[in-house]
């Protein structure tokens, strides 16, 4: 089973070392949304703890991560329409084979996007105030996090298998997700219904977790709710994700 | 190995909500042989296909591939089949060896025994030269032999083709036919399916017809165009305004009304009885009734009028086309 794990992963991967117009667009998005929220929106958003790039660089890394994961929703309809899936069912193939390997492949690819993201952070002020080893877990908090939005994706995209409709559908939930949380600004400037809503976001408690490992702040509370959050959606949606292999459509 | 069962559906039914698409099929394919599932688009060979490939469950019935079951033991099915669908199945982004190579570690061959078979296969498919190109520079036929090669890295003794040159042009479509029949002659199984007539009888041992999911005829391509009734006369007259009188003067040599093309000119009977005594008496009324006959010609009916006699349609109406 390792060894198609790691036959699928270097199928996915061969895939965007040969096409790196798909890392590069996925790159320029956010370094589009940093300078916009930085240098066009920032001097009107005020937050109390830190100046705004530094409050900012952790939630837009986030929501990079989290974005990431339409390519893995892409990636899997894609499959099914194309008859590669068809293919890998008919053979004596694990029904993990493909999911991993594409879950392995994004996750590397957020990684590098998550480094670029760090470096674009410093180019325009943002530094880590708390140390290297919270940096690091920082950084591996945002990897998890786009893993286990992965997972729902993944799910979306082995259930929909069209990858126009998958694209559009990773945007619709996305967007409120990221947005109506603390992702760009601090939850208590929202109206209070809306706080409400964004306080129970799991991506704040994930960004606040990010924010306190980057930034210096709480950290054993928010670190474990958010690993618990990410783990525990890896775990519910992972193996129904699984199952749609061999389901029928 | 000739003469037993390799695939044997027994009765099987399938629905898709309120769509049948298959009720109560039964067939069989002999080991070694061709056997073609001919019908219209949306007749029910992809169903059963995919039935059989563990893709899909059956609602009910039985089917068997070398007497194993396909509903109870699926995995043991997957090793012993190849599939080739209606898509080119391959990774657009990858060459053509690493294809092959990936399938063959999925079938978890050795590296050296994936590099080899791949290398293989390669050959034997013309596609050594581009073997190293990402296939997305491949034109269509490319793909398929791709395809094809790559339902084959695990030498399986039973072939599944779905529709396997629909979309080649027609010099890709004989090179395609020249690989199923070299495999053949090597002992495999192949079940394919087809909308094209021809495509069935230049491959196929046996076919069996389908429209809206069901059997509605079985036999060799021979026998097929046998049951339609033997012979069939064929004539046009010089004097093309005469086609009509003619039609009527050789009517009663005929089992039905002959008919006639306006196009082409050209009247076709189904004679009474022996086809040679026929053509004789046809020849004979019309050289009373002082219509010269341009051309004629005694011929077997095509498969395509075998079709268009069992279903009422032909596959290209079906189609739209």
């Amino acid at each position: 089973m390792l060894y198609e794990w790691s036959l699928m992963t270097k199928r996915y991967v061969l895939r965007y070392i040969r096409v790196p117009a798909l890392v590069v667009f996925s790159i320029l998005q956010p370094i589009m949304f940093v300078v916009l929220f930085r240098y066009v929106f920032g001097g009107a958003i005020v937050v109390r703890t830190s100046n705004y790039v530094s409050y900012l660089m952790p939630g837009i890394i986030a929501q990079t991560a989290a974005f990431g994961s339409i390519a893995t929703a892409v990636g899997l309809a894609e499959d099914f329409q194309g008859g590669m899936i068809d293919r890998f069912r008919s053979m004596p193939v694990s029904t993990s084979s493909v999911l991993v390997g594409r879950l392995v492949t994004d996750t590397l690819r957020n990684i590098f996007i998550v480094l670029v993201m760090i470096v674009v952070g410093y180019l325009v002020g943002f530094r880590f105030m708390n140390g290297i080893v919270p940096a690091v877990g920082m950084a591996a908090m945002a990897v998890l996090f786009g893993l286990s939005i992965s997972c729902i994706s993944a799910l979306i995209g082995m259930k929909l298998r069209d990858p126009e409709a998958v694209q559009s559908f990773g945007l619709i939930w996305l967007f409120p997700l990221t947005f109506v949380s603390a992702a760009f600004v601090p939850v208590y400037t929202m109206p209070g219904w809306l706080q409400g809503i964004a306080k129970a976001n799991p991506v704040t408690i994930v960004i606040d977790s990010m924010r306190s490992m980057a930034l210096g702040g709480p950290l054993s509370r928010t670190t474990f709710e958010s690993l618990a959050w990410l783990i525990g959606i890896c775990v519910v949606f992972l193996p129904i994700a699984i199952r749609q292999f061999r389901r029928v459509s | 190995m000739s003469g037993e069962i390799a695939i044997a559906v027994e009765d099987v039914s399938k629905s898709f909500g309120k769509t049948e698409a298959l009720k109560r099929v039964s067939f069989q394919a002999m080991t070694g042989k061709v056997l073609g599932l001919l019908g219209p688009n949306g007749a029910g060979k992809t169903t059963a296909v995919r039935i059989l490939t563990t893709l899909i469950p059956l609602d009910s019935g039985n089917a068997t591939i070398q007497g194993i079951n396909v509903s109870a033991h699926g995995a043991q099915i997957r090793k012993i089949i190849g599939l080739a669908g209606q898509y080119a199945a391959v990774d657009e982004y990858l060459t053509g060896r690493e294809n092959l190579e990936l399938v063959g570690g999925l079938y978890h061959l050795a590296r050296k025994e994936a590099r080899s078979r791949s290398k293989e296969l390669l050959f034997k498919f013309d596609l050594e030269d581009a073997a190293d190109r990402q296939v997305k520079t491949y034109s269509g036929g490319m793909r398929r032999r791709l395809d094809l090669a790559a339902s084959l890295v695990n030498r399986p003794p039973v072939l599944f083709l779905d529709e396997p040159t629909t979309g080649l042009d027609p010099r890709s479509r004989i090179g395609l036919w020249d690989s199923i029949r070299s495999l053949v002659s090597e002992g495999m199984t192949v079940l394919l399916t087809t909308q094209y007539l021809e495509e069935a009888d230049q491959l196929c041992d046996n076919l069996v017809v389908i429209d809206h999911g069901q059997v509605i005829a079985n036999g060799t391509p021979d026998e097929l165009k046998t049951s339609l009734g033997g012979d069939l006369i064929e004539f046009s007259v010089i004097k093309r305004e005469l086609s009509q009188h003619a039609a009527e003067v050789v009517a009663k040599f005929a089992l039905s009304a002959p008919t006639f093309e306006s196009e082409s000119g050209q009247i076709t009977l189904r004679p009474v009885g022996d086809g040679t005594h026929s053509l004789a008496n046809l020849v004979r009324a019309l050289d009373e009734s002082g219509i010269a006959i341009a051309g004629l010609a005694l011929r077997r009916p095509s498969l395509d009028e075998v079709f268009l006699s069992l279903t009422g349609n032909s596959p290209d109406e079906a189609n739209g086309n």
